[in-house]
């Protein structure tokens, strides 16, 4: 289960949490009239049976999980009013690595200082369990989808932009010239706290450093040269250089990608940053859904 | 951190809503009483343009709502917020915390390399991480990991080259002249020199995390049997 993630608790050491695909998260929710920041059931890689004891609305966004409603295959990114004894299938992913199961109203869940976000590796919060009964909010009055031009795309190939920073005037030239001229290949040892990268050595400054705050999407560097994406579990202190962090809306095409799928990188400025990150704004607000049967 | 960083406080880019403010490149209590104040400052005068701190040793990340403040205008503020600081320890009311350490080859798998290259034998490397209190300095990493510094310079080594991808709870390192016990399992970098079996998170405790910045920690050694029994996992 995750929400939008655990914010305003950084001074216990508490990370964020909060789903790894922000964009599909908040089309799942908008699909069946919630509130952006409303529990929804994250999925990786696929293989998930629920069984319907009741009239609800749910809907299906990210990773190009096949959806099947009583054996009929159906479209992700459009809701549908499900009833009792309907059996609704995902399974493994085609495309992409994580798909979200949004229900109107959320599912329920326990909030720990003012969210659901599970946080496995802070003990906080657990995975669903077969067998587990999920409750869930009334149906919603209509079914809508997300017009086709607005479906994020999940490519094997994904190019992030980075917002240069921290100690990025430390490492020299040669070493930032290697880390955005290269393409890095995603480690199997990548996880909700961190993407691993493999590929061109990036030279790392040496010398004493003391641990300082990380923020999401943080490119930490450490001395093998082989840089990690901080996301969503990052840890909130760590003490390895960093060149920069990737630009938030882009975090979630570094998620959806299976090891050995390639990343590359693009600074740009502040300045650039925050405009492109008001424009998706704009635009996430200004998308009208099409009402569906 | 450099040589060459200038008068402090700086400001660095740390993201697209996210600045880091330098007040210091020492771990000792002066700058962390910097630290403690500029954060709370910022706190106060940013309210909701702040979307939360990460105060540290000797650095405060600050998390703003960038379509609430300019980044110019919270450069400024930052600055602002450094000056006329006291550097006085004396709101340092922490309290005195024991905790029990198994050390050993066994139990810290780095203990050996840690010790053979500061020339010590493993025995010396233990006695002298037990021979002083040490400040927290910042809660962070993981929930309930404290960083306290410093241990004596003879027993500092740098992070591994390539962080482990799972340190078991409880395991205690050393990162430089920084020392920590780590709350639950996770990715780490730090040499490993023993294990407590303390929570150091409980989540469902009165009192989740057993210390807090301000706090003074002593180590002490215990066997393995006393630590199995003081609830320590093989």
């Amino acid at each position: 289960m995750q929400d939008g993630g655990r914010w305003g608790q950084h001074a216990l050491g508490l990370t964020t949490g909060g789903a790894m695909d922000g964009e599909a998260f908040f089309w799942a929710n908008r699909l069946v009239g919630n509130h952006s920041d409303t529990t929804a059931m994250e999925v990786a890689q696929g293989g998930l049976q629920l069984e319907c004891e009741g009239t609800t609305t749910l809907a299906v966004t990210g990773a190009a999980m096949p959806l099947r409603i009583n054996g009929q295959t159906k479209a992700l990114w459009r809701s549908y009013q499900v009833h009792a004894g309907d059996r609704v299938e995902l399974g493994h992913a085609v495309r992409g690595l994580r798909a979200y199961l949004a229900v109107a109203g959320g599912f329920e869940a326990e909030p720990f200082l003012g969210s659901t976000s599970t946080v496995l590796r802070e003990g906080i919060g657990e995975p669903v369990k077969e067998g587990q009964w999920l409750p869930c909010g009334k149906p919603a009055e209509s079914n809508w989808a997300l017009p086709m031009d607005h479906v994020p795309r999940y490519e094997p190939a994904v190019s992030l932009r980075v917002v240069q920073g921290y100690q990025a005037a430390e490492f020299s030239n040669k070493a930032r010239g290697h880390f955005y001229e290269n393409s890095f290949k995603v480690s199997p040892r990548s996880d909700r706290m961190g993407y691993r990268l493999e590929g061109h050595v990036v030279a790392a400054p040496t010398g004493d450093r003391l641990s300082e705050g990380i923020a999401y999407g943080a490119v930490q560097v450490p001395p093998d040269g082989q840089p990690i994406i901080l996301l969503n579990d990052r840890q909130t202190i760590g003490g390895y250089p960093k060149l920069g962090a990737v630009l938030s809306i882009d975090c979630w095409k570094l998620a959806q990608c299976l090891p050995g799928e390639t990343v590359r990188f693009k600074p740009i400025t502040l300045t650039a940053a925050q405009q492109l990150v008001g424009e998706a704004a704009g635009v996430r607000a200004s998308v009208r859904l099409k009402r569906c049967e | 951190m450099k040589a060459e960083a200038p008068a402090f406080p700086r400001v660095e880019i740390a993201g697209e809503n996210a600045v880091m403010v330098y007040l210091g490149d020492a771990i000792c209590p002066a700058v962390a009483a910097k630290v403690r104040q500029v954060d709370q400052r910022l706190r106060e005068q940013l309210g909701d343009k702040l979307i939360d701190t990460v105060p540290s040793y000797a650095s405060v990340l600050v998390l703003y709502q960038a379509d609430r403040i300019h980044f110019e205008a919270l450069r400024k503020l930052v600055v602002d917020c450094g000056k006329g600081l006291n550097e006085s320890v004396s709101d340092d009311v922490g309290r005195h915390i024991i905790l029990p350490v198994w050390y050993g080859v066994e139990a810290g798998a780095d203990l050996a390399m840690l010790a053979e290259a500061n020339g010590l034998t493993p025995e010396a490397v233990v006695e002298r991480h037990q021979d002083r209190d040490y400040h927290v300095y910042a809660i962070g990493f993981a929930p309930g990991f404290a960083f306290m510094g410093e241990v004596h310079a003879s027993i500092a080594r740098p992070r591994l080259a390539t962080p482990r991808r799972a340190v078991p709870w409880g395991a205690v390192g050393i990162a430089d002249r920084q020392t920590a016990v780590y709350p639950a399992v996770s990715p780490g970098g730090w040499n490993l020199i023993g294990r407590c079996p303390v929570r150091m998170f409980d989540p469902a405790a009165e009192e989740p995390m057993r210390v807090q910045v301000g706090d003074r920690v002593r180590f002490k050694s215990v066997s393995h049997a006393e630590y199995l029994e003081l609830g320590g996992t093989p």
